[in-house]
């Protein structure tokens, strides 16, 4: 099984080829995933110890392209691959595969004292791209608004660019409002979502504290609007959740099946929860 | 100044010989005598090494210079310069804008001048002419842990406690603005300014305060008509030091400004979020895929970053230059 495992690696990766005896598998992407990749890889090294799992991150960007170049076994994404990376997988002769492994739901969180409860996606759009200046306009007090968001090269960002404030629509190419402040890390949009009641921002629900206030979303004026949890995720209500995956390039053989059947177990799902994010039920959510 | 005394006239130890019988009278030099080959041979080493960490510290600036270069400027060529000079940075949808970066970091940095100049000159009038003695051995140490504080804490400070206080005292939306960052960036390059304006204070000769004392000025018309007109170039020095410092303070701005790539129209912008150069490249840097026209325009901005630096520590070197020779005009 070892054995084969390694040879099957040594096929599809140069340099996450056996070393000492383990199989080494190289695991590398997304940023959002890593502490889950990692925890996982611990969790499972602990059960194999003839298996070495190597995370890194990088971004999703880099960990598909290092999936196409072959120097990894399985790329981790906080987004679907896309048509242009397929392609150049395809013409490198690489069949990306793809597994949905966790959800991750993005809360959008205010002062606790923010009269506001619920905004449509609509709402939260025009608010981030500059429409909408005053919580007057949403149902709140006169208060003027403060943007939060993460910096650019968060995965996040970028999804909540696409999903939110352009609504999922390709052609859109509705920006971020020049006055929305780019904050260097999560804690940073915390801080100032706790002190300023001006504030709206947004983030993975593993971030979300008790001191501040999470927003229920819907799509329309009139309801309903979900509050999100791992429940509304999973029931397909809330609106601002992505999928989480990983990739393998062909159909996952020996080890890296093993691996990934293992990452649907109960027991790798319950880390996902421990960590904030939201598990997939089932285990067929492989295309 | 207190008369140094003439080294020519001090006997050489040992040999009695004075300094004067080694001058060559047909040239004026000194002549040098063969020296004992161990030492010669010791001394050579000692001068190389010298030499070498010398060479190698301009070296080492003549090459981050050249890998700027060769890293920042094929972004003029990838990207257009309307684009360039566009008042929009949003690199992942190909906006590279570089004036709101320009802009908010020039603000901030001569509004931290502003701020650090009066005060900076103030305190070390303070401890250089005003206090006494014991009380000067207190304070300039103290001013001087100032400086060891590490950037980053002084803006999780600011993050937790000057934001908010600004954000309620001034009745503005939010606390994480230019402003912010000019009161922080102040407060770091205030022991620079002190320290350097209390070193010059120190060398302006007490004959010049003893004379406007005796012609019946008061202590504080000797202060401001003559000690500082006299420290006057090294004021100019002291500022100029301290915009360097600030101008590529990274951490506290990235933690305090808000970071929103946006061009102040109007005075009362500097209540506004700000994005700096440094806190873009810093923010930016570690995801940009190498070789891509982000990663080159980076490095345009750190070029552009550099100039300025380089700039500013040209004119004050000039400034320094050009005291020296107006105080040996004087003494002579």
């Amino acid at each position: 099984m070892v054995l084969l495992g390694g040879a099957g690696c040594r096929r599809t990766s140069g340099p996450g080829s056996p070393a000492g005896g383990a199989t080494t598998l190289e695991n590398k992407g997304s940023d959002t995933i890593v502490n889950l990749a990692l925890a996982w890889a611990e969790r499972y090294q602990e059960l194999h110890p003839e298996v070495r799992i190597a995370v890194t991150g990088g971004g999703s960007g880099t960990g598909i392209a290092a999936l196409m170049n072959g120097t990894v076994d399985i790329a981790n994404a906080s987004r679907a691959i896309k048509e242009e990376e397929l392609a150049t997988a395809r013409a490198n002769g690489i069949e990306p595969h793809e597994f949905t492994i966790a959800r991750d739901a993005i809360a959008v969180i205010v002062h606790p004292s923010n009269p506001v409860d619920t905004l449509t996606l609509q709402q939260i759009s025009d608010i981030y791209s500059g429409k909408i200046d005053n919580w007057r306009d949403v149902g709140g007090e006169d208060r003027p608004i403060v943007r939060l968001s993460r910096e650019t090269n968060s995965g996040t960002h970028v999804y909540f660019l696409e999903a939110v404030i352009r609504l999922g629509d390709a052609d859109d190419d509705t920006l971020f409002s020049a006055d929305t402040l780019l904050m260097p890390s999560s804690e940073g949009i915390g801080v100032e979502v706790r002190q300023n009641p001006n504030a709206i921002g947004y983030d993975g629900l593993g971030y979300v504290t008790e001191d501040m206030k999470t927003l229920a979303i819907g799509l329309s004026p009139d309801g309903p609007f979900w509050e999100p949890s791992v429940e509304t995720v999973n029931a397909g209500q809330y609106p601002v959740a992505r999928d989480l995956y990983m990739y393998t390039a062909g159909a996952p053989t020996d080890l890296i099946e093993t691996y990934l059947a293992w990452i649907m177990s109960a027991e790798a799902q319950k880390i996902v929860l421990d960590l904030g994010f939201v598990p997939v039920e089932g285990t067929s959510d492989a295309p | 100044m207190r008369p140094e005394p003439n080294p020519a006239e001090r006997p050489d130890e040992g040999t009695g010989k004075r300094l004067w019988d080694s001058v060559d009278p047909g040239n004026g030099r000194i002549k040098l005598e063969r020296r004992p080959k161990a030492a010669t041979l010791l001394e050579t080493l000692i001068e190389r090494a010298i030499q070498t960490t010398g060479i190698s510290a301009v070296a080492l600036v003549v090459l981050i210079f050249g890998f700027l270069i060769r890293e920042g400027v094929p972004a003029f060529a990838e990207v257009p310069l309307g684009n360039l000079l566009s008042a929009r940075w949003y690199p992942i949808e190909d906006y590279y804008g570089l004036l709101p970066l320009i802009a908010g970091s020039l603000i901030i940095t001569v509004g931290a001048a502003i701020i650090a100049l009066p005060l900076g000159v103030a305190t070390a009038i303070f401890i250089a002419e005003i206090v006494p003695d014991w009380v000067r051995e207190i304070l300039k140490p103290l001013v001087e842990v100032l400086a060891g504080i590490p950037s980053v804490v002084i803006g999780f400070m600011g993050m937790l406690v000057i934001t908010p206080f600004v954000r309620v005292a001034l009745d503005i939306p939010t606390g994480l603005t230019a402003f912010t960052g000019m009161v922080l960036l102040a407060w770091m390059a205030l022991p620079t300014v002190v320290s350097v304006v209390e070193d010059v204070l120190d060398t302006v000769p007490s004959s010049y305060r003893d004379a406007g004392l005796a012609l019946g000025m008061t202590r504080w018309q000797t202060i401001a008509r003559i000690v500082i007109p006299a420290g006057k170039s090294g004021i100019l020095t002291a500022l100029m030091l301290g915009v360097g410092r600030a101008i590529g303070e990274t951490m506290t701005v990235m933690m305090v400004t808000g970071n929103a790539p946006r061009i102040p129209r109007h005075p009362f912008d500097i209540f506004q979020p700000a994005r700096t150069m440094t806190a873009t490249i810093a923010a930016e840097m570690g995801e940009v895929a190498q070789g891509s026209t982000h990663y080159h325009v980076l490095f345009a901005v750190g070029l552009t970053l550099f100039v300025i630096t380089f700039v500013v520590n040209l004119a004050a070197a000039s400034v320094v230059f050009r005291g020296t020779k107006r105080a040996e005009r004087m003494l002579s």
